[in-house]
């Protein structure tokens, strides 16, 4: 077990504000430890500093893992390992392949996908999440310091919050 | 940042903020069960048993329960099966078509719509399973190799692309669905205690609301929008297929994929509405589903519904203008012949009554939209008894033809899949958010009406 994290936790009632705050926070020196949010906040990713993320790309190879399946089980199936003769068709007749080709594309893409978004995000029916305040998930929009991550004591880390937009500032420690 | 003009309507009303939200949405989920809802559970739960009861027969004694014959092969379980899976378009419709067009009506009822996506599908997927009439080798359609070597299952085959296309339907829309619940049972989470956050913690999965998290959330939700959006379209065109690529008079046209898909996005859009607008009234849901969005759906169900009807048009001009003799009894059969009746309800309920939604009074009328809806769901079952039924009564050997009458367990069987659709959606309406509040909050800053 890692030693105890204080953190300061600023509420915001506005999600305007608090991307305002992003930005006024990062500029006066503090370093963020994340902020959580009731609904997605368009631009928050972008003040906060993170990169798009890379899980389409995820996709996309779980999607090609899924055409590439789909053709080899088909053609191998009835091409190689037992023809019929149909009406004297081709063996490996690829038009009819596309609408299951297609199926496990679209089927792999979305189960890889979110699969690694689920790892990626530690999300699982298994942990307690850490909520530095309940109401992140109703109506108010938080931005959490770790102190250890910064010099200033959390005095003026405080002042700097409230300065910024926060109608509340709390102190908050895990175990 | 999204700019929405003035003039657009607003889409919450009541001058709601967040945290009432989260109330409206939530005390449904946390209060007691209301009366009018344990009526409601009782009557489907005892029509799930009725119906249960029916198909236990078909099963134990086999599909010749069914009033099938021996021109009749197919009938109510393929009309049942398309019907089914044709209302289980609406949803991944408007919560992924919707979302790629940045519609934001879609966000009060996605989550709804989706649920209902999913019990329809399971049950179209009942009459798949049933009409085997050996329901345990049901896995026989699955490519395994089987018990006398390895012939596998033909690939060439429209049912074959059906297994796939049914079973990864089902699967992305589940999935597509629970991840737009996850950061909704986390709010549900936080308000509550003992067991039940213990139930909506594990069914929140961990969720708290991070940015990144939310960006991740994104990303996902678009890219599984992205793949969601061709693969409504490839559903009900595979099933369309399913009689498309046979030779039967009726049957074997070109037109089929678009014309059951713009049939199953209108039937779908019935279907929602018929159910939003009474989970609206009992749960006090003006606010949020509010005559705007009925009206956007209505607009929905006349474009598609008269896509559909230029379609019933265009069989017939093809019909008399390829010059095939087949093609055009059957067509005349149709509209002459002994089922007559059934091909004049589908007319009325699909082409002719829903073109009453060109007055905007009918369609911000909640009643018509109400009467409407279900009358396009009758006439929309029985375009698919029309089709299936009146091509195979008349068999190319006139000493073949015949009629259909469905037997008890006919009926038992659908009305089994009626129990099972409205049980679940109970059930979900009453321990699921049925508007997804994250979504309903992120556009309230754009086009919510303001509290003066």
């Amino acid at each position: 077990m890692e030693k105890a994290n204080n953190f300061l936790v600023g509420i915001y009632d506005d999600e305007d504000v608090l991307l305002d705050a992003v930005g006024k926070v990062k500029k006066s020196g503090v370093k963020i430890y994340e902020c959580y949010t009731p609904f997605p906040v368009h631009g928050l990713d972008d003040a906060m500093g993170y990169n798009y993320s890379n899980l389409p790309i995820v996709g996309f190879l779980c999607g090609m893992t899924g055409t590439i399946c789909a053709l080899v089980m088909m053609i191998g199936m009835m091409g190689f390992d037992w023809p019929m003769d149909i009406g004297g068709r081709p063996y490996i007749p690829l038009p009819d392949f596309i609408p299951i080709t297609f199926e496990l594309t679209v089927l792999l893409c979305a189960f890889g996908m979110t699969i690694s978004f689920f790892i990626v995000s530690n999300l699982n029916p298994w942990s307690t999440p850490r909520m530095f305040d309940p109401r992140s998930v109703d109506h108010k929009f938080v931005m959490a310091i770790d102190l250890a991550d910064n010099k200033q004591d959390a005095a003026s880390i405080t002042t700097i919050l409230k300065g910024s937009g926060a109608t509340e500032v709390n102190k908050k420690s895990f175990e | 940042m999204h700019v929405t003009s003035s003039v657009r309507p607003p889409l919450v009303t009541g001058g709601k903020k967040y945290e009432d939200v989260t109330q409206d949405i939530c005390k449904q989920v946390e209060g007691a069960p209301s009366t009018a809802w344990k009526i409601a559970f009782s009557f489907s739960v005892l029509i799930f048993i009725y119906g249960g009861y029916c198909l236990w027969m078909t099963w134990y004694d086999g599909i010749g329960m069914w009033g099938l014959n021996k021109t009749i092969g197919w009938s109510w379980d393929i009309t049942n099966f398309v019907w089914w899976v044709g209302i289980g378009h609406a949803g991944t419709l408007i919560s992924a078509v919707l979302l790629l067009f940045r519609q934001k009506w879609r966000t009060s009822i996605n989550r709804a719509a989706e649920a209902m996506t999913i019990f329809a599908v399971i049950c179209a997927a009942t009459f798949i399973i049933a009409h085997m009439g050996r329901p345990w080798l049901g896995y026989w359609v699955l490519p395994l190799p089987n018990a006398f070597g390895s012939l596998w299952v033909n690939f060439n085959s429209a049912l074959m692309w059906d297994v796939f296309a049914i079973s990864t339907y089902f699967s992305v829309s589940l999935l597509f669905w629970y991840v737009g619940l996850i950061p909704d049972f986390a709010t549900i989470r936080e308000r509550a205690t003992g067991i039940r956050r213990v139930i909506y913690g594990a069914l929140s999965f961990n969720w708290d609301g991070s940015a990144k998290t939310w960006s991740r959330y994104e990303a996902v939700s678009l890219v599984l929008a992205g793949v969601a959006t061709p693969l409504v379209l490839s559903v009900h065109t595979i099933v369309s297929m399913d009689f498309a690529t046979s030779i039967i008079p009726g049957w074997h046209t070109t037109i089929f994929p678009p014309y059951f898909v713009a049939g199953a996005i209108f039937s779908g859009f019935a279907m929602v509405l018929s159910l939003m607008l009474v989970t609206r009234v009992l749960y006090n849901l003006e606010d949020y589903i509010t005559i705007e969005h009925i009206e956007s759906m209505n607009k929905i169900i006349l474009t598609t519904g008269s896509i559909v009807g230029i379609a019933y048009l265009t069989e017939f001009f093809m019909a008399w203008y390829s010059g095939v003799y087949y093609e055009a009894f059957a067509f005349q059969n149709r509209a002459f012949g002994p089922y007559w009746w059934a091909y004049a309800s589908m007319m009325t309920c699909n082409v002719v009554t829903p073109q009453l939604f060109w007055f905007r009074k009918i369609r911000r009328s909640l009643v018509w939209t109400f009467i409407l809806s279900i009358i396009v769901n009758i006439g929309m079952w029985f375009e698919r008894f029309v089709i299936i039924c009146t091509s195979l009564s008349r068999d190319f050997i006139p000493s073949s033809w015949a009629m259909f009458s469905p037997t008890m367990y006919d009926v038992g069987d659908f009305l089994f899949t009626f129990g099972l659709f409205f049980t679940c959606f109970l059930l979900f309406a009453k321990y699921f958010p049925v508007i997804n509040m994250a979504e309903v909050k992120a556009i309230m800053k754009s086009s919510s009406e303001k509290k003066q």
